[in-house]
C-alpha cells in the first residue's frame, strides 16, 4: 500500500518535470483558474465573512448582555441559543437551515441560508469571548460610570465595552480567522464561493490536487493577511495600558 | 444640606449599617473614623446609592430619597447628582487621558458642548495641579496625581456634596500630602463634604465635625478636638491608641 503510495507520488512529479506538456498544462490551468477563484472569493467568501461577522457581534453582544442581565428569561434564552450552536456540527445547522427548512414551508436562498448559520454561530461564539471580556472589567469601572450619573447604557457603551474589545480583540480575532476557512461549508449549500468554484472546476479537469492546493493557498494568505490586520488592532488598543 | 435619618443596609442576613442619623450643614467637612469593617464605605456608598440601603431617608439639598419602598432609576438617577465620589483606587477610565475622564460626564451625561465642556475640564485639572499632564493616560500618572484627577472627575458634575472613601490610603507616603491640599483647599471654599481617612492632621485641620464609626453605628461624634484628645467612649479610645501606635511603629 504504501509502496503504491510512494509510486503515485513519484509518478505525479514525474510527469511534471520529464513531461514539459504536462507542466505546461498544469500552469495553463492554474492560470486560468485563478480568476475564477478569485472571483468566487470576492462575490462570495469575503462578503460571507464580512456580512457575517458584523451580525454575529451584534448578536454575540445581544447574547452576552443577556446573559450577564440580571433577568433570569434572558439568562436562559441566550444560554440555550448558544448550547445548541455549540453543541451541533456547522455542517448539521447549514444543512437545516437549506435542505431542511423547505419542508416545512421556508425556502432560502443559498446565500442567505449561508449567512443566517454563519451569523448565529459567531454570534454564540463571540457571546462567550464578550460574556468574559465584560465580566474582566473591574465592578469599579461601573461604580465610577454611575458616580458621574450614566445610565446603564452609557456607562456601558462609554465604558465598559471600549475596554472590552480591547481584552477580545485577541479572541475575536481567532473567530474571524475560523470564520473565513468555515464559509467553505458553504460549498455544501450551493453557494458558489472559493472552494467550490474550485470543485467545479476540477472536476472537469481532475486537476484535483492543483485546485484544492491553490484554493488552500488563497485561505492562507486571507488569513496570513488578517493576522497583520490582528497586529495592527492591538497596538492601537493598546496605547492606554502600560508597556511594563 | 444633608439630612440622614436611621439609614439601614444588609447584605442578606449580614447588618452593615444599623441605623446611622446624621446631619450635615451647607459648606461643612465632615470626617468619618472607625475600624475596617465598621461600615464606613458602605455608608458612603449609600449615599451615592452605590448600594442601595434597606431603610431609611436621605435628604440632600431638598432631593429626599425613602429607601422603605422601591426607588424608580429615574429618581434614583436624580439623587445621585446631588453627590459624587472619590474612590480609594481612583477607579479612573484607563481608555481615556485626564482630560477626558473628567470630560466624560459633563460630556455624555449633561450633553454639554465638548469645547465649553473642555475649558471646564482644563480649568478643573489646572486647579488641582494638573495642566501639564491633562493629555496623559492614567498608568502614566502617579497614584497621588491620578487621585487628583478622580477629584476634578467628580468635581466636574458640580455636586453638592463631595464623598471621599479613604482618598489617600492606597497612595505612597510622599504623595498623600499633594491630595490632601486639594481636598482641603475645596473645604476651604465652602464645599460640603463627607470624608473617610484616618489622616488626623487633616482631620484637625479640616473638618468641622468628626464622626466615630464602629459595627455600623455611629458610637461617638464631636469636634476633631472633642474626638481626637477627649474622646468619651471607651471603643473610640482604644481605635484610637491602635491608630496612634501604628503611626509611630
Ligand atoms: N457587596 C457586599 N456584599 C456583602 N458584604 C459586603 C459587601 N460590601 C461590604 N460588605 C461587608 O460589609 C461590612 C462593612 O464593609 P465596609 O463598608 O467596606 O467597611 P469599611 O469601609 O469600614 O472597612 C464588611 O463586613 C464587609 O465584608
Ligand atoms: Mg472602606
Amino acid at each position: 500500500m504504501k509502496f503504491h503510495r510512494n509510486g503515485l507520488a513519484k509518478m505525479y512529479l514525474n510527469s511534471i518535470f520529464t513531461n514539459p506538456e504536462r507542466l505546461e498544462r498544469l500552469l495553463d490551468i492554474a492560470q486560468s483558474s485563478f480568476l475564477p477563484l478569485l472571483e468566487g472569493a470576492i462575490q462570495y467568501t469575503i462578503p460571507l465573512t464580512l456580512i457575517s461577522f458584523t451580525i454575529g457581534l451584534i448578536l454575540a453582544t445581544l447574547t452576552a448582555l443577556a446573559r450577564i442581565s440580571t433577568v433570569k428569561f434572558f439568562q436562559i434564552i441566550a444560554r440555550i441559543y448558544v448550547s445548541i450552536i455549540r453543541g451541533t456540527p456547522l455542517l448539521v445547522q447549514l444543512s437545516i437551515l437549506f435542505y431542511g427548512l423547505p419542508t416545512v414551508g421556508i425556502t432560502l436562498e443559498p446565500f442567505t441560508a449561508a449567512i443566517l448559520g454563519f451569523s448565529l454561530n459567531v454570534g454564540a461564539y463571540a457571546s462567550e469571548v464578550i460574556r468574559a471580556a465584560i465580566l474582566s472589567i473591574p465592578k469599579g469601572q461601573w461604580e465610577a460610570a454611575n458616580t458621574i450619573g450614566m445610565s446603564y447604557s452609557q456607562a456601558l457603551k462609554r465604558i465598559i465595552l471600549p475596554q472590552a474589545s480591547r481584552v477580545s480583540i485577541p479572541p475575536l480575532s481567532n473567530t474571524f480567522i475560523s470564520l473565513v476557512k468555515d464559509t467553505s461549508l458553504a460549498s455544501f449549500i450551493l453557494v458558489t464561493e472559493m472552494f467550490r468554484r474550485a470543485q467545479e472546476i476540477a472536476a472537469f479537469n481532475y486537476e484535483f490536487l492543483l485546485l484544492y492546493s491553490q484554493a488552500g493557498l488563497l485561505y492562507w494568505i486571507f488569513c496570513f493577511l488578517l493576522s497583520l490586520v490582528q497586529g495592527r488592532l492591538e497596538n492601537r488598543f493598546d496605547r492606554y495600558v502600560s508597556k511594563a | 444640606m444633608i439630612a440622614i435619618n436611621n439609614l439601614h443596609k444588609s447584605f442578606g442576613d449580614l447588618e452593615v449599617l444599623k441605623g446611622i442619623d446624621l446631619n450635615v450643614e451647607k459648606g461643612q467637612a465632615v470626617v468619618v473614623i472607625g475600624p475596617s469593617g465598621s461600615g464606613k464605605t458602605t455608608f458612603l456608598r449609600c449615599l451615592n446609592i452605590l448600594e442601595t440601603p434597606t431603610a431609611g431617608t436621605v435628604a440632600i439639598d431638598g432631593h429626599m430619597a425613602d429607601f422603605s419602598k422601591p426607588l424608580p432609576k429615574k429618581q434614583i438617577m436624580g439623587f445621585r447628582k446631588q453627590s459624587a465620589m472619590v474612590f480609594q483606587h481612583y477607579n479612573l477610565f484607563p481608555h481615556m487621558t485626564a482630560l477626558e475622564n473628567v470630560m466624560e460626564g459633563p460630556v455624555t451625561v449633561q450633553k454639554i458642548d465638548r469645547a465649553e465642556a473642555r475649558a471646564k475640564a482644563e480649568e478643573l485639572l489646572t486647579k488641582v495641579g494638573l495642566k501639564e499632564k491633562m493629555n496623559e493616560y492614567p498608568f502614566q500618572l502617579s497614584g497621588g496625581q491620578q487621585q487628583r484627577v478622580g477629584i476634578a472627575r467628580a468635581l466636574a458634575l458640580e455636586p453638592k456634596v463631595m464623598l471621599f472613601d479613604e482618598p489617600t490610603s492606597a497612595l505612597d507616603p510622599e504623595l498623600v500630602g499633594e491630595v490632601l491640599q486639594v481636598m482641603k483647599e475645596l473645604a476651604l471654599e465652602g464645599m460640603t463634604m463627607v470624608v473617610v481617612t484616618h489622616e488626623m492632621r487633616f482631620a484637625k485641620g479640616v473638618a468641622d465635625e468628626v464622626l466615630f464609626m464602629d459595627a455600623g453605628r455611629i458610637i461617638e461624634r464631636g469636634t476633631p478636638q472633642e474626638i481626637f484628645d477627649h474622646p468619651k467612649e471607651e471603643r473610640t479610645k482604644q481605635f484610637l491608641n491602635l491608630i496612634q501606635n501604628a503611626d509611630t511603629i
